[in-house]
């Protein structure tokens, strides 16, 4: 391989890893969120699927991405909040009920869909950061689109507010003891219910990007996981925000070697570069963990790692 | 949230009953409602929900027919399902059944196809026990990390079964890849001969047989072998367990092994029953469904086959709903969802004691 082809790699892995990321970026973020309440939601996949077919159809009727980008969110706020609610019934297995929303946002995606995998929608925009460069591969690297700027500086209001707010104090006495937040007259229930629901509104969201950036149109094979991923890259991340904005791209990053290699016409094992990115999440949660301390960081009520 | 529970509760409150009654009412009622919540979107829709009803009664179980094909989806359903469930008896939620079925439908091709001409039905033998050590290996890995290096089952058995689908992808596409199959890469095919054959009158593969006889054997194990007591007591109180001297990494291993060798026979049976190769069309779901069958089935083993022959005949549902009514095949994997979560939300009112 020359120094140029090593080099147009490099770029479009670096490019493939902002395309890439931003769906897990907005996905782990609302699971993010979710788990600092105590929660597990495992159905954001379905969320986003669901999000992706909705947001597409209201692009494609209204003819504005950036309403079909809010209406997959509000889709999102639902399954969001049917999921916290369920999960409050006692004795009520947050893991399986995540699983079920799956299935069930798949068929509903799946059910409506189906007269929206012929139209076209109009699609998100995206900034030419690239334009000084005289290099096509750069330029086509640098085309960032809008959400993934709106996804990193949401990690850092995150960040930040579950630091310094009111709100974010609450979410995380609730998540660390929910025996602590009901003696400070907190209500355990209707915090992880808004908690799941706006998780619900980022899944939506992450859904929206895949069907109106990239890979940029609605059929049933859009997602490949996302939405599961979420809950390994938050426990990567170490559940928190600024976490998830490296895992998201370390993520993206490993995922887009195999097709930045097929780019530069090496085709050999491109499969087996799909799963860099799990190897890899393996990897460094096994080399970050140890029986002695399993899960530095994690919200006390957490039933995964209790 | 505690109004909610509260109004549930009255609800309910009426309901007296024994909890032995209530073990039985309770998933009934569960059925009904999720039942009535589709009929409720199909008229929302502007269909008459008993048409549709109607119809997938006769597309799952009303003829010969129907009951073919939804046995041929139950069989493998029944093995995934045991493999969620036996781990669980030790207090773990593996779910990463899809993974281990690849592997095991690939070690299967490999294994049985070039044994078949001269080993006859030994290689389907050969076959089946090779998609067992398959998936048993890769579900031991995440039997192995829960255990001694204390990374949560449930994200590392996801990470293994995608890691195990990016595998069957690459061999199925590259140096298992039959070279005949153009458009559609897949393995070498068995001859037709050489295949699992049909139990007689029921025109269903012996797979099925040998899901009914895991189950058996695996609920015989748990409530009567001093093995089975012993991952109960890991899984109920792991404390307990180590204090009087129970090897509880071993058996959390020995548990996810058990588990991943079911949901390898399944795709060792779909390869040499169903497919006749490895290939994409092998990876239908069944190891994802079976997580829920194992839920629903509250992890009891026998529980399990009512249960995948539920969801099986659903699924068989889907094409006649496509002919007859127009309904995207969509449909079913809706009813599905709808019937997963009220009867997962269902739980909160079983009795408290378990089993």
């Amino acid at each position: 391989m020359t120094f140029d082809a090593v080099l147009t790699v490099l770029i479009a892995v670096m490019g493939g890893a902002i395309r890439v990321s931003t769906p897990f970026l907005f996905v782990s973020l609302g699971e993010c969120i979710t788990e600092k309440s105590g929660r597990i939601n495992l159905g954001l996949e379905g969320t986003m699927v669901f999000g992706a077919m909705f947001g597409y159809a209201v692009s494609y009727h209204t003819g504005s991405p950036w309403l079909g980008v809010l209406a997959a969110g509000c889709s999102g706020v639902v399954f969001g909040a049917v999921h916290g609610l369920l999960c409050s019934l006692p004795r009520v297995n947050d893991t399986a009920i995540g699983i079920s929303l799956i299935v069930l946002g798949l068929g509903l995606a799946y059910f409506f869909g189906k007269a929206y995998i012929q139209p076209t929608a109009p699609r998100l925009p995206s900034l030419d950061l690239g334009a000084w460069s005289d290099r096509p591969a750069l330029r086509a690297a640098l085309q960032v689109n809008v959400l993934f700027i709106v996804g990193a500086v949401l990690a850092f209001v995150l960040h930040w507010a579950f630091a310094n707010t009111r709100w974010g104090l609450q979410l995380r006495t609730v998540g660390d003891s929910a025996d602590a937040a009901r003696a400070l007259g907190l209500s355990v229930g209707r915090t992880r219910v808004m908690a799941t629901a706006l998780g619900g509104f980022f899944g939506g969201v992450a859904g929206a990007y895949l069907s109106l950036y990239y890979p940029g149109s609605w059929n049933e094979a859009l997602s490949s996981g996302q939405g599961v991923m979420a809950v390994a890259l938050v426990i990567f991340a170490r559940w928190r925000p600024l976490g998830c904005f490296r895992a998201a791209l370390i993520f993206g990053g490993a995922g887009s070697i195999g097709p930045a290699l097929q780019a530069v016409g090496i085709q050999a094992g491109y499969h087996l570069w799909n799963a860099a990115p799990y190897v890899l999440t393996l990897a460094i949660m096994l080399a970050s963990t140890s029986k002695a301390r399993a899960s530095i960081g994690a919200p006390g009520e957490l039933s995964m790692t209790r | 949230m505690a109004s909610v529970q509260s109004v549930l509760a009255a609800a309910l409150r009426p309901v007296n009953a024994p909890p032995a009654v209530l073990a039985w009412l309770v998933p009934i009622a569960s059925i009904v409602v999720g039942l009535l919540a589709f009929g409720v979107f199909v008229a929302l829709l502007g269909r008459n929900p008993l048409e549709v009803y109607a119809t997938i009664f006769e597309g799952g179980f009303a003829s010969a027919f129907s009951w073919n094909n939804t046995l041929l989806r139950a069989a493998p359903l029944i093995l995934t399902g045991l493999a969620v469930a036996i781990p669980a008896q030790a207090g773990l939620v593996v779910i990463g059944g899809e993974g281990a079925l690849a592997l095991g439908a690939l070690a299967a091709a490999a294994v049985a196809v070039p044994l078949a001409p001269s080993l006859g039905a030994g290689a389907l033998v050969a076959g089946a026990v090779a998609g067992a050590a398959a998936g048993g290996l890769w579900f031991a890995l995440t039997g192995y990390f829960r255990a001694y290096r204390g990374l949560n089952e449930t994200i590392s058995s996801l990470l293994l079964s995608y890691i195990a689908i990016a595998v069957f992808n690459h061999l199925v596409e590259g140096p298992l890849r039959d070279p005949a199959s153009l458009n559609k890469p897949s393995t070498l095919p068995l001859p037709d001969a050489a295949m699992i054959g049909q139990i007689p009158w029921l025109d269903v593969h012996w797979g099925l047989a040998i899901g009914l006889v895991a189950c058996l054997i695996a609920q015989l194990a748990l409530s009567r072998s001093t093995q089975g007591f012993a991952l109960r007591v890991a899984g109920g109180n792991p404390r307990a367990a180590m204090l009087v001297g129970l090897p509880v990494g071993a058996l959390i291993v020995a548990a996810c092994a058990l588990g991943g060798a079911a949901a390898g026979l399944a795709g060792a049976i779909e390869v040499m029953a169903v497919h006749s190769a490895a290939s994409a069309s092998v990876l239908a779901g069944y190891g994802t469904t079976g997580i829920l069958v194992a839920f629903m089935a509250r992890q009891q083993p026998l529980a399990i086959v009512p249960v995948a022959i539920l969801m099986g005949g659903i699924a068989a549902a889907g094409s006649l709903l496509q002919r007859r009514l127009d309904l995207p095949d969509a449909t079913t994997l809706v009813l599905q969802g709808l019937l997963f979560v009220s009867i997962l939300a269902g739980e909160a009112f079983m009795p408290k004691e378990r089993r």
